[in-house]
């Protein structure tokens, strides 16, 4: 079917601004997926899945400006022992880096990995695998164009974690990223994000985890308030594997984070949170679609989004039970802690039922904060502006609560706190 | 220490008088008990002394030590050193209660111009107390209140009242919900902390607490007023012929 004038218009405007990387192993799934772009036509404000996200400026030729903040904080995971990969707006920063080598795993660089390479059986095709039922065209988008990104296989239980860095520098820097993460059978890593990378990302990450094998992600989007990112986690889960992801907003103008989950191994565990506070003119999307094909597996969505001076936030979730996937224990939260009249959240959680033995409970709760609360705690002498970051601090904890290291669930803590302190008076 | 003359005050939503004109004084190292029959207005009282929204004070005045109450922000009562614990104590998810607790002592103690507790002061004495109120390392580490049994809630209460060391204690039906046991344990905590310098207004529904916090002065408030003033013997009167009487003699 032809698509609309106005969307085909768009989506080649786009593509005229870019072009097709050399590719080597990677040339024909980038060149699939350029097809599927044109097939699909870029997300316009129309699309049903974009009711509550405009989507224009994440696919306009040119990125708008962002300007780059001095982040006058302690980097975040600096108190972990890790690995440390740099991006400056995209571009790998060698120098700033830690060797790539560490035990039980290895990583390649997308821009320079040999021409034989085992992502070749991955890239792409996870993306591919998550445009149904719904299109995802900024995803399609990713792999075609992607200048670089990583290739982690991990192969054993790494004793510690990979730290991803995205510094941005130049405030039109428009940086598409696209890593894919192979966990073998028995392997185990802990994968950090975190900075404001560009001043529009676009970022895909292919995550499959083997039998067995965990993943476990936490990424904090940096404190920049005119970034704009559009992310996609796609991620493939066998028998008894275990996969967590969080993610920590605080500021960006415009966020769309994307989670397409596929339980197809019995007994799998996945825990999908995020946790945002915005403020003013801040605009947080979390897109989650979680497939249960599979016996007994587990899935929890947490969202917690804290917004005040307009922000907005929405959520979209999603439960597919397919036929078979018997004992499924879906569970799926999103709440908002209303600061003022102003914000607003949008919500729209779905589920969909193809097996009689489930146990799925989905809630949505739109709030302002606990009165009963903040009178208990000023009662016991709490200023009201301490009392009542407490409180938001508490409201988000069910979701920082998902992070298993208790470490990185403080260090988390101290920037939310941290940021509700810049916020006050 | 406490006064409160001619206290009148009804909703702010809604034209309801609920007190209707309550005078007390308590004196500092003295218990005061109010009994009442429920809907009386002693959880009220409770609330507009230590600054709940919701009620508007058409008369009277409420001072501590001199100092006006009526006026001042809910944290500002409680660093002058009033204190409630509270007949439906508050459960807060995801505020852990030692942070709870630590957050509270430091916040009176620097409105009062004082230095921090350390950390390793305060978890000393944190154990200490909450050890005589069988209170666990387990209860003191989950959140505030949250999946707490109404017994651990009260000595929860207690916990807090003993380390804020308030120089004025309301307690609003501490003893409801409570077994023999854990009443003990809620008396002797409270017992431990009387002394010359402090004051408590005891509020109960029954005569059972006070067999283990003897009170100076016992006042049956009924219907927004306090109607009787007597001795502990006043208590034991309710005890047997229940309020009735009390009530309709006023
Ligand atoms: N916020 C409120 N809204 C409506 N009615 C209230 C409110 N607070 C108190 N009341 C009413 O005031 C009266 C006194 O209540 P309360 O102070 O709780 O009595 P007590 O503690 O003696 O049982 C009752 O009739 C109660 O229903
Ligand atoms: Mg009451």
């Amino acid at each position: 079917m032809a698509l609309p004038q106005a969307k085909q218009t768009a989506t080649e405007a786009r593509l005229a601004a870019l072009s097709l990387p050399e590719g080597g192993w990677s040339g024909p799934a980038r060149a699939e997926a350029l097809d599927r772009v044109r097939a699909m036509g870029l997300p316009g404000a129309r699309d049903e899945y974009w009711k509550y996200t405009r989507p224009d400026t994440l696919v306009a030729a040119e990125a708008p400006v962002a300007k780059v903040v001095a982040d006058d904080e302690v980097p975040l995971f600096d108190g972990t022992d890790r690995l440390s990969i740099v991006f400056v707006d995209g571009v790998f920063d060698a120098e700033a880096s830690d060797d790539l080598t560490l035990e039980g795993l290895t990583i390649d660089r997308l821009a320079d990995a040999p021409d034989i390479h085992w992502a070749k059986d991955l890239y792409g095709r996870l993306e591919t695998h998550g445009q149904t039922p719904v299109q995802r065209p900024l995803a399609a988008l990713n792999t075609a164009f992607a200048s670089d990104g990583l290739l982690i296989r991990v192969t054993g239980k790494v004793a510690k974690p990979v730290n991803l860095i995205y510094r941005h520098a130049d405030e039109r820097s428009d940086v598409i990223l696209h890593h894919v993460v192979k966990v073998e059978e028995g392997g185990d890593v802990t994968l950090l994000e975190n900075g404001p990378a560009a001043a529009r990302l676009n970022k895909v990450m292919e995550v499959d985890v083997a039998d067995g094998a965990g993943f476990h992600h936490v990424r904090v989007q940096g404190r920049e308030h005119d970034r704009r990112a559009a992310t996609h986690i796609f991620a493939r889960l066998g028998t008894e594997s275990t996969f967590k992801t969080f993610t920590l907003t605080m500021n960006g103008v415009l966020t769309r984070n994307d989670c397409v989950v596929e339980l197809t191994g019995d007994d799998a565990v996945a825990h999908i949170a995020g946790a945002c506070l915005g403020d003013g003119d801040f605009h947080h999307d979390d897109t989650v679609f979680i497939t249960h094909d599979a016996v007994n597996c587990e899935s929890r969505q947490v969202f917690k989004k804290v917004l005040r001076n307009g922000g907005v936030g929405v959520f979209q979730g999603k439960i597919l039970v397919k036929p078979g996937a018997q004992k499924t224990d879906g569970y799926q939260i999103s709440q908002s802690l209303l600061l003022d009249g102003d914000s607003q959240f949008l919500a729209k959680p779905e589920l969909e039922i193809y097996a009689d033995d489930v146990a799925c409970s989905h809630g949505s709760t739109s709030g302002a904060i606990d009165e009963d609360g903040l009178f208990y705690l000023r009662a016991r002498g709490l200023p009201r502006g301490i009392a009542e970051d407490l409180l938001t601090i508490a409201f988000i904890a069910e979701a920082v609560m998902e992070i298993e290291n208790e470490d990185l669930q403080a260090e988390i803590n101290a920037r939310v706190e941290a940021w509700l302190g810049r916020r006050r008076g | 220490m406490l006064e409160i003359k001619n206290l009148q005050v009804k909703l702010e939503e809604e034209d309801k008088q609920i007190l209707k004109g309550v005078d007390l004084t308590v004196e500092a190292g003295k218990v005061h008990a109010i009994m009442g029959p429920n809907g009386s207005g002693k959880s009220t009282l409770s609330y507009v002394l230590s600054g709940k929204d919701g009620y508007t004070v058409t008369d009277g005045s409420a001072t501590l030590d001199g100092v006006d109450l009526l006026e001042m922000e809910p944290e500002d009562r409680a660093a002058a050193g009033l204190f409630l614990a509270f007949q439906y104590p508050v459960e807060i998810p995801g505020v852990g209660n030692m942070t709870f607790l630590r957050t509270a002592v430091n916040a009176q103690r620097k409105a009062r111009g004082q230095e921090e507790m350390s950390s390793t002061e305060f978890l000393k004495v944190v154990r200490e107390k909450a050890a005589s109120l069988k209170i666990d390392a387990e209860m003191l580490k989950r959140p505030v209140n949250v999946g707490f049994s109404g017994g651990e809630k009260k000595r929860n209460e207690i916990l807090q009242m003993a380390m804020l060391e308030p120089k004025m204690c309301i307690l609003d039906e501490t003893d409801s919900g409570l077994d023999v046991d854990a009443m003990r344990l809620v008396a002797d905590g409270v017992n431990a902390l009387r002394d010359e310098g402090r004051g408590f207004l005891v509020i109960t529904h029954y005569q059972r607490l006070l067999d283990h916090i003897k009170p100076d002065v016992v006042h049956i408030m009924s219907n927004g007023r306090i109607v009787k003033t007597g001795g502990p013997e006043l208590a034991l009167e309710v005890e047997q012929n229940g309020y009735a009487d009390l009530v309709e003699e006023a």
